[in-house]
């Protein structure tokens, strides 16, 4: 029975990795704004070709 | 009225305004002015028009938008310096809040800027708070070019001496954000790891049972010490200054679940409700989070800071030098340009001034002023640039002085109770003697069992549902208030305009349209051919009656030019047009002694001649807000009302009709006769609504209960207030006032809801009988059908009052 233990503290590690993603995920603000980057995900359809050699083009430019 | 032509309307291409006074044909697309069509010209050559294929007609209008070196003052570095967030040799980032940002072309057009300009390496939007933060290399390009960039793309920031003070502070929210993780996660591992228990499986080896339970410990030790510490904090400040508020007993609620458990689990003598402790923390947050919703976009707390510039032009051994406005001295000559605004008091140097004291007195017709004469700061300069020297130091002038006054020092309203606090009182009381009953009923019996049933009182009277129901029923009343463009500050303001016996207009800009005004003529018949020969004339002005009058006549112009044109400011304006000379002004100006007479009227007029023959004037009158002759009539049961305005008599006769006889009126009331007068009302018992738009009502929105202030676009400033209105939704004031009743009534629904499940609780906790599995459930049951209660029947009630 004592294996159920060892399952235990593993499942719990397990729940606190997730927690401690969380925990950064906080920190690092992605709670902060919720709205624009589900607005930003859809940006860049038609343009696609265009603006990929424009990124060929100045390679020092993020987006 | 001049004759209705039927024109067909053209959207502008890029901001959707009808073509009126412009119409531009570029690459085959219709624009309403040059700087519309700039726009689409940068955009089009690099390659951005996906601009205008994410939404229709996305840009802003850039009609008599020009800004020549307005920015210049960007180039000294000690104001720059109170923009950007940091800057290196070759690295600065700067974060601007721009209004203008509304929707999703404006996230991409402002995140595609790197391919605009050279220099700019990263840059981000928060559509929420409408926030650019821009990374840049100083070196390439400059603070100045890249706001004059975002101005010409018809995004400018606003830049004032308010933003400038704070630094971006970190969301306050993040801290809840973790609270509600840990207790979630401290919430789900313990209830699970309490199955075995729950389902009373007598299997289970005691060193097996044992680990689970100090598990569960060490689980919930981050719940108490760290999630519930805000409790804590609040009813320890409450008791201090011997108040019982609601966290009163949820924190006691909260110790002795956790003292409990840890003695039974310590003892041997149980598991603990340790699950119920976490599973209340995570409720609890959730309903925190649920009240704390603030509409970030909007500022609440705007003061006469973020309408100043944050910079002016100072003559420094003659030549003009641009210094930050809070280094304004006594003594100083300064320079104002068109559009901007007096910082100081001051005394003028120039021959003639055009003042535009809106802000501060909501008169909105421009004051001419001759040299010598005293102007007060909040003024705005219309037309030409003007030299000043000051008199007082920014603080201490006239509009900023309201800031001294002691409402705004003071916290607002401290007496106000909420209902939650005045129930949580009597609450309190009530559970602590019960609990000792239930102690005196076992004492006799048995110590352990009399202790037993006193614990399980304070825990299962813990009144988590109770505290839950208010933040679901006015939080969902405050989202609702908000699709209906009305924005609340907080949801307890919705509890504040229960308590309303008076209110309060201010006149113009709130109960009048700010700009529109009815232009009304009489006198000699005019032909078609000179309406637009005077339209073509008054839009030549920068004068906002000038502007008003050309907007009013519904004339196409586009090939006339004005020769001789001559504007004299406080007086009027006259120029040759087609061989005709036409003046408009002040009856002195255009009176020529032909002997025509004209009853005196108490409106605005602008008198017309042509060739030297008086034709006739024109009356303007204020426009009254649609619909705010049904608001009048539907509020007036149950409220009285009073009229503040800082314009002159001109429009008694007109109010009257509108708010009839039993309303005050005040006319010409400075700021300060404005907070004085709410002040008043106050010390006579009143609870005042106020209802104001500009920062002439500054002082009156914060002295009384509730203040609103009404704005044409969120996206314009408003003075500190407790709620933000657009003016469409002013309306909806009446529904507004019903609907807080109503989310009353229902916070009232929910608390009794509440109480059955703490009687059915301490039923069983009297009895001895209140185990950790009818804990584990009866404490998230109740919760859940409190929340769910509150927020379904406020949403429903709003559909049925077509709120929604």
């Amino acid at each position: 029975m004592s294996v159920i233990i060892i399952l235990i503290i593993i499942s719990v590690i397990v729940a606190a990795f997730f927690l401690g993603v969380f925990i950064w995920a906080v920190r690092s603000g992605q709670f902060d704004d919720t709205v624009s980057p589900s607005i930003r995900i859809l940006f860049e359809d038609r343009k696609q070709e265009k603006s990929d050699e424009e990124k060929e083009e100045n390679p020092g430019a993020q987006t | 009225m001049a004759a209705k032509e039927n024109v067909e309307k053209i959207a502008c291409y890029h901001c959707g305004d009808d073509c009126v006074q412009e119409h531009i044909v570029f690459d085959g697309k219709d624009f309403c002015c040059n700087g519309c069509k700039t726009v689409y010209e940068i955009l089009n050559q690099n390659d951005l028009c996906t601009y205008y294929d994410l939404e229709k007609n996305p840009g802003i209008s850039l009609k008599s938008k020009k800004f020549d070196d307005k920015f210049a003052y960007l180039d000294n570095d000690e104001i720059a310096h109170l923009i950007l967030d940091f800057k290196e040799k070759d690295k600065a980032k700067v974060t601007f809040f721009i209004p203008a940002i509304h929707c999703t072309s404006c996230i991409w057009l402002l995140e595609n800027l790197y391919k605009l300009t050279a220099g700019v390496n990263h840059n981000r939007v928060n559509f929420v708070k409408k926030e650019l933060s821009i990374d840049f290399n100083p070196e390439i390009i400059n603070l100045r070019k890249l706001v004059e960039l975002l101005v010409t793309l018809g995004y400018e920031p606003s830049i004032s001496l308010e933003d400038s003070n704070k630094k971006h502070a970190k969301s306050a929210n993040r801290g809840l954000y973790l609270k509600i993780g840990v207790a979630g996660f401290a919430f789900g591992n313990i209830m699970l790891l309490s199955f075995p228990e729950y389902f009373g499986f007598e299997g289970l080896e005691e060193n097996i049972q044992r680990f689970i339970s100090y598990l569960n410990m060490l689980l919930a030790l981050p719940v108490f010490f760290y999630c519930a510490n805000d409790y804590f904090r609040s009813a320890f400040a409450g008791l201090r200054q011997k108040f019982i508020n609601i966290d009163v007993p949820i924190s006691l609620g909260i110790i002795v679940l956790f003292v409990r458990s840890l003695y039974e689990i310590v003892a041997m003598s149980g598991p603990g409700y340790l699950d119920s402790l976490s599973g209340l923390l995570f409720f609890l947050l959730i309903g925190r989070w649920f009240q704390n919703y603030t509409y970030q976009g909007l500022s609440f707390e705007r003061d006469y800071k973020s309408y100043f510039p944050l910079a002016i032009y100072k003559y420094i051994d003659g030549k003009l030098m641009s210094i930050p406005v809070s280094q304004i001295e006594k003594g100083d000559k300064i320079n104002v340009r068109h559009q901007e605004i007096i910082p100081a008091d001051s005394i003028l140097l120039s021959a003639h001034a055009n003042i535009d004291y809106s802000f501060v007195t909501g008169e909105s017709n421009p004051v001419a002023k001759k040299k010598g004469e005293y102007i007060y700061a909040g003024g705005k300069q219309v037309g030409g640039s003007i030299d000043l020297e000051v008199v007082k130091p920014v603080s201490q002038s006239y509009l900023t002085q309201l800031w001294n006054n002691e409402a705004f020092t003071n916290e607002k309203d401290v007496s106000f109770e909420t209902l939650i606090n005045k129930v949580s009182k009597y609450f309190t009381v009530a559970v602590l003697g019960l609990a000792l009953v239930g102690f005196a009923i076992w004492f006799a019996d048995d110590v352990r069992k009399a202790l037993n049933a006193f614990t399980a009182v304070l825990i299962v009277a813990c009144p988590c549902a109770l505290t839950l129901s208010a933040p679901f029923a006015l939080g969902s009343a405050m989202r609702i208030f908000g699709k209906k463009n009305f924005y609340l500050k907080h949801v307890n303001v919705i509890e504040k305009l229960l308590k309303i016996s008076h209110i309060v207009f201010d006149k113009t800009g709130t109960i009048t349209y700010s700009q529109a005004g009815v232009v009304n003529y009489e006198g000699e018949k005019i032909k078609c051919e000179d309406y637009k020969n005077i339209k073509a004339l008054a839009m030549n002005s920068t004068h906002p009656l000038s502007q008003l009058l050309a907007e009013s006549i519904d004339e196409n112009i586009t090939d006339i030019s004005l020769e001789k044109y001559e504007e004299i400011s406080g007086a009027g304006l006259k120029a040759v047009v087609k061989g005709n000379t036409y003046a408009l002004g002040n009856w002195d100006f255009v009176n020529t002694g032909t002997g025509k007479k004209y009853e005196f009227v108490d409106a605005t007029q602008i008198f017309v001649a042509k060739n030297k023959s008086l034709l006739g004037r024109f009356k303007i009158e204020n426009k009254y807000r649609d619909g705010i002759a049904g608001v009048v009539d539907s509020l007036k049961r149950k409220f009285t009302f009073s009229i503040l305005t800082g314009d002159n008599k001109t429009e008694e006769k007109r109010l009257l009709d509108l708010f009839g006889n039993s309303t005050t009126y005040r006319f010409n009331q400075s700021p300060q006769d404005k907070l004085d007068y709410v002040i008043d009302l106050q010390n006579k018992n009143e609870r005042v609504l106020m209802i104001g738009d500009g920062l002439n009502d500054a002082g009156a929105l914060r002295q009384s209960n509730v203040g609103i202030s009404v704005t044409d676009h969120t996206s314009s400033f408003t003075p500190a207030s407790d709620a933000i209105m657009t003016s469409d939704a002013l309306k909806y004031l009446p529904d507004f006032m019903k609907f807080a009743r109503t989310s009353q009534n229902i916070v009232v629904a929910a608390f009794i809801i509440s109480f059955l499940y703490n009687i059915i609780g301490i039923g069983f906790a009297l009895t001895g009988k209140l185990t950790p599995l009818v804990a584990a459930i009866l404490m998230p049951l109740s919760s859940i059908s409190v929340v769910v209660f509150a927020t379904s029947m406020t949403n429903l009630i709003a559909k049925i009052k077509k709120l929604l």
